[in-house]
């Protein structure tokens, strides 16, 4: 687009900075919950333009990351389905289950594709009407939506060897958790993307129940560096707020037809987060009226029994309690070729951003 | 995954847009926009294969014009910084 340019404009994120070190007195903590956001703080370096007293925290808005392990294991255990064709972002494939990964059950022979978008999926559906596909719904609200569309076309085409394992989640139970659980924070870069589909209007609560501010941001540095001044901004005069930075493409609304589509096809039910445990109501379940779409239905399989890693340190580092550098395998026995975590599977995960802008610069 | 990337509608097929994103051509399903669809020319923003929001060309603008309120503030600090020698930013 013409105008990426611009909002990476070097002068333009300087004068931003000097903007906030002009008028930041107090302590500010404040997280990103979305990883594409971390991502992007990391790659820019924008952590080294701010004052001190200014911390950013990174959080858990990478789906990858906080999907539970027990999920993992079940998409496994329906790969080793003869009759199972199953299909996935590519983001799954290297998260480690309690004892295999998707990767190493394709290397044995298991019928796991990568897809880009759900409609592959339906395609290979219609390829293969012997085959069963099943496809791992994973994601926020960005992503739920697609999933959404996905089986209703499904529906319309007559498609009942395609069914959905969801685990998708919504975001704003796991930011109300974490204030819960006692992370200090004075504010949220709220996920741009998320907010797109949901509006602005969901994180109305984080103000006024908590006191705390949200500025959903963009993705582009000077997008960033204006998110935290307005957060500055909100400090500084006591005023928290839900504001909207990234105002290209959220609006307080949202995207009302995605909301419609959430609504006719999922409900929502208590969930397991790493890092935070069961959130209630923050996970999505297909409803009943779609049950003929929802493989976790459909298929009774045997999963194993969870084993959690020991020593990985993830779900602190997704509540922002420690930093990747605190883990002992970082950059050791955990590396993005060879990955102990979830985090550091992600392109999208904190440990993962650390090791490749921090570590190596 | 979560990453979503802005891009200029070609054609339209159905309920199909037809993409550019930098050189490369991709496809995004329509069936998540609201009310009146894109036209070739719009930007969406899109995420695993469907355009999840129409881009505002106007607030893109509107952002652009506060930027360049900033090139003002820049010549002042370049020439605080001529002035008393130091690196401000
Ligand atoms: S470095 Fe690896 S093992 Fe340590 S917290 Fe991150 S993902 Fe877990």
């Amino acid at each position: 687009m013409k105008y990426i340019d611009e909002y990476r404009r070097r002068e333009h994120v300087l004068a931003l900075a000097d903007l906030i070190r002009r008028e930041s007195r107090k302590p500010l903590r404040i997280m990103e919950v979305c990883g594409g956001h971390t991502m992007a703080l990391r790659r820019f370096g924008l952590h080294s333009l701010l004052p001190d007293h200014i911390e950013l925290i990174s959080g858990p808005g990478c789906p990858v990351c906080v999907t539970s392990r027990q999920f993992i294991d079940q998409a496994i255990a329906l790969s080793r389905q003869p009759e199972i064709i199953l299909t996935t972002y590519g983001d799954l494939n290297r998260v480690p289950g309690s004892s295999s990964s998707l990767e190493q059950e394709k290397a044995r022979g298991g019928d796991i594709r990568i897809v880009y978008s759900i409609l592959d999926a339906l395609t290979i559906a219609a390829q293969n009407p012997e085959k069963q596909v099943v496809f791992l719904g994973i994601g926020f609200e960005t992503t739920s939506p697609a999933t959404a569309a996905g089986i209703l076309k499904a529906q319309m085409a007559g498609l009942f060897n395609f069914s959905v394992l969801s685990a998708h989640k919504i975001m704003p139970p796991a930011m109300a958790a974490l204030i819960d659980q006692g992370v200090n924070l004075h504010g949220y870069i709220g996920p741009g993307h998320v907010s797109t589909i949901t509006g602005s209007k969901i994180y109305d609560f984080i103000p006024q129940k908590y006191g705390l501010g949200v500025v959903i941001s963009g993705f582009e540095p000077t997008d960033l560096m204006q998110s935290v001044y307005m957060l500055v901004r909100q400090r500084e005069t006591h005023r928290p707020a839900v504001e909207i930075q990234y105002n290209r493409v959220v609006t307080r609304e949202g995207n009302l037809k995605a909301q419609q589509l959430l609504e006719e096809v999922f409900e929502l039910r208590d969930d397991w987060w790493r890092g935070l445990g069961v959130l209630p109501q923050s996970g999505m379940a297909i409803r009943t009226r779609y049950a003929d779409f929802d493989a976790g239905k459909r298929f009774s399989v045997e999963i194993e029994p969870t084993r959690e890693d020991k020593g990985c340190l993830c779900g602190e580092v997704l509540k922002g309690l420690k930093k990747p550098t605190d883990c002992k395998l970082f950059g050791k026995a955990c590396t993005p070729s060879d990955p102990v975590g979830a985090c550091m599977v992600s392109s999208e995960g904190t440990c993962a951003a650390y090791f490749k802008y921090v570590t190596i610069q | 995954m979560c990453l979503s990337v802005p891009a200029r509608i070609e054609r339209i097929e159905g309920d199909t847009a037809i993409c550019s994103v930098g050189g490369a051509t991709c496809q995004a399903s329509l069936q998540l926009l609201e009310g009146q669809l894109p036209q070739p020319g719009d930007y969406v923003l899109i995420h695993t294969g469907f355009a999840i929001q129409k881009i505002s060309e106007e607030e893109a603008a509107e952002t652009l014009r506060i930027f360049e309120a900033f090139d003002e503030l820049n010549q002042q600090l370049d020439e605080e910084e001529r002035q008393t020698g130091q690196r401000i930013v």
